[in-house]
């Protein structure tokens, strides 16, 4: 890719997919120092085109081909439609050279948790975000096992009814799957598992993720501690309601979990209600996770680029 | 319209509701043992899974002895004429579960939500109906919302291929004349292409009288299990349900000889205890709270020194659903640093 050489200029983004979490997206990136969103496309006039038009935005109804026929190509493209139009825009943004960070199921590109695994993937050109329970929940799980092996891990995440939207409610199989690799995979145990769990509660619950790790007999449970706390502080500096409802919870060894103990750590992510309401925070932590992504690319890749 | 010809079919739960009681701890021989006393007493359909359903085995929910797709196996090859079902949680198990469980015999899969998010089971549905097994959709907690909105959620389900909705009391919680309005709902918007079933518990000791209700509103399928056996006080007692039935000219196809024996002869030697209206299972039915908390909140506040019953109270008024057993662990923290503050103001 070419990046005109201007160290200070910010990358240029767009935005597909105009809807709440586009538009949440769009509020937390408008405050970013590396990132200017200047299009905002979705396939349908809609209030979310209108916001981003009012912001002084270009934005159009006219989907990918629009975009993709400015003068001035986008460098970084976030998407956050839904895994079938992914599928068929990822091809297209390769080709033209534009970043893909997807924030659909889609899963076109590495599956990325910037705490975790960004730096393997910092020249991926379609980077995928995984899935709000991921997000919440393999930094965690990746904490643990850097400090000893993890047998199996499982997920807990419940989240507000009013958060989960049509696509998750049509396809909840493809978060337990989705998640669940990230666990084993992003996470590293050879064996995970996923849990979500909507809860319709009223007023709404704050989206909460218990995470359980087997850890072998003799674990250093401060070490584990300590890496788990350092884990969310570094969480916290793009999701700042993710925080520790407890100090990690530690049961002994028994013979039904093959010998192995537990270590149980309990979050909680408050959103920052830039555009979602607060108790979406399984919402809020994935543009929170996207924007970081995108700022990462723009500071360590294009920027790179240019040195 | 598939389900049942009869006026009233009871399926048994004992070796799925009965998994919580018995802390997902079942064996191959008690399933055969279980399953062939229910089956030579004329029940048709007998529900073996983990008691989250399949897929259900793990830290949160408890890790089952014997994995139950294995049970389901051993059901299948012990039943002669009756069927097995499976219950699948969308969420908890995956239609990988559901693949597995036909692969191993079920025939019946019994697909369960919250009582306001049918729309998370459209898909099992759609698959359910397209491996040949008959479908129940399973509205879990029914008490937390009104007959309309649970009539609304089973339009749902039968539009996505369910062939008997549910209404299932799992906190224990229906008194009464709030089972019947429920059933009643049911049977108004979906009655013309579907079934109506009933799933009680005995927190308040009304799982028999709510089932004898739902009936007389118009359900065709009852739930129960041997001695009760289920999470919290357990569910209707399947002998208890044949014999009223049967005493009130309602015919089952169950014998009730058969069932008496079955409880009596088969699950109460390996029952750990009798399931009953204790304080802590009370609670659960007076707060409405999920009755398969009860171990997990007994555990907790053995754990951390703080009374089960407060921990499920807790969970009542937080409106914790099913598959939040991770939130009894968090309750019985806050307690226990409620209790260490208080401790600290009082001296």
């Amino acid at each position: 890719m070419k990046i005109p050489h201007d160290s200070a200029r910010k990358a240029r983004a767009a935005i597909i997919g105009p809807g709440n979490i586009g538009t949440d997206l769009l509020a937390k990136l408008r405050r970013s120092e590396s990132i200017e969103v200047q299009y905002v496309v979705g396939v349908v006039e809609s209030d979310g085109l209108q916001r981003a038009r009012d912001l002084g935005l270009e934005a159009s109804a006219e989907g990918l081909d629009w975009l993709l026929s400015r003068d001035e190509l986008p460098e970084i493209v976030f998407d956050a439609t839904s895994a079938k139009a992914h599928r068929a825009a990822a091809p297209r943004l390769q080709e033209a050279g534009i970043v893909a960070i997807d924030l659909t199921p889609a899963a076109v590109g590495p599956l990325v948790c910037p705490p975790v695994n960004f730096r393997e993937h910092v020249d991926a050109t379609n980077i995928n975000m995984i899935s709000c329970g991921a997000q919440a929940t393999v930094p965690i799980v990746h904490a643990v096992s850097s400090v000893v092996p993890v047998a199996y891990a499982e997920i807990v995440a419940s989240v507000a009814s009013k958060s989960a939207g049509p696509g998750t409610r049509a396809n909840i199989d493809e978060f337990t799957h989705t998640t669940s690799r990230a666990v084993r995979e992003l996470g590293g145990t050879p064996r995970g598992k996923a849990i979500i769990v909507l809860n319709p509660v009223e007023p709404p619950m704050i989206m909460r993720d218990t995470i359980f790790c087997a850890i072998p007999a003799d674990a250093d449970k401060d070490a584990i501690t300590s890496a788990v706390h350092r884990r969310v502080e570094e969480v916290q500096q793009y999701v700042p309601g993710y925080t520790l409802r407890a100090e990690p919870q530690y049961d002994d060894p028994r013979e039904k979990w093959d010998g192995n103990g537990r270590v149980t750590v309990f979050i909680e992510v408050l959103g920052a209600g830039d555009y979602l309401p607060t108790y979406a925070g399984n919402l809020d932590i994935m543009t929170a996770a996207a924007a970081r992504v995108g700022e990462l690319v723009a500071t360590e890749k294009l920027a790179g680029a240019l040195a | 319209m598939t389900g049942t010809q009869r006026p009233v079919r009871i399926t048994d739960t004992t070796l799925r509701d009965g998994s919580h009681a018995m802390q997902h701890e079942f064996t191959e021989a008690q399933v055969r043992a279980t399953v062939h006393a229910l089956d030579a007493a004329g029940v048709e359909v007998i529900e073996v899974s983990h008691g989250d359903g399949i897929g259900g085995s793990s830290f949160n929910y408890g890790f089952s002895k014997v994995e139950d797709i294995t049970l389901v196996r051993a059901a299948a090859e012990e039943a002669s004429q009756a069927r097995i079902a499976v219950l699948l949680v969308p969420g908890i198990g995956t239609m990988d579960d559901l693949r597995n469980a036909r692969e191993a015999g079920a025939s019946v899969a019994r697909i369960a939500t919250h009582c306001t998010e049918a729309d998370v089971s459209i898909q099992h549905f759609g698959l359910a109906r397209s491996l040949g097994m008959e479908t129940v959709g399973f509205l879990m907690m029914s008490h937390r919302t009104s007959p309309e909105e649970l009539a609304r959620q089973g339009r749902i389900m039968v539009d996505a291929g369910c062939e008997c909705v549910y209404a299932v009391d799992s906190a224990g919680a229906l008194v009464l004349t709030e089972a019947k309005a429920r059933i009643a709902a049911l049977v108004a918007e979906v009655g013309r292409e579907a079934q109506v079933g009933f799933h009680g518990h005995q927190n308040l000791s009304l799982g028999v009288a709510n089932s004898v209700l739902a009936f007389e509103s118009g359900a065709r399928q009852i739930d129960g299990s041997l001695c009760a056996l289920g999470a919290g006080a357990g569910n209707s007692p399947t002998e208890v349900l044949a014999a009223t039935f049967d005493h009130l000219g309602v015919e089952t196809g169950v014998d009730v000889g058969g069932v008496l024996e079955a409880a009596e002869e088969v699950v109460r030697p390996y029952l750990p205890r009798w399931p009953k209206a204790d304080r802590t299972a009370i609670v659960q039915g007076w707060a409405g709270v999920y009755s398969s908390f009860l171990l997990h909140a007994e555990h907790a506040a053995e754990r951390y020194g703080v009374p089960a019953h407060e921990i499920l109270q807790r969970a009542g008024e937080a409106g914790y659903v099913g598959g939040q057993e991770d939130m009894l662990i968090d309750i019985a923290l806050q307690l226990s640093q409620e209790r260490d503050l208080h401790a600290v103001g009082a001296r």
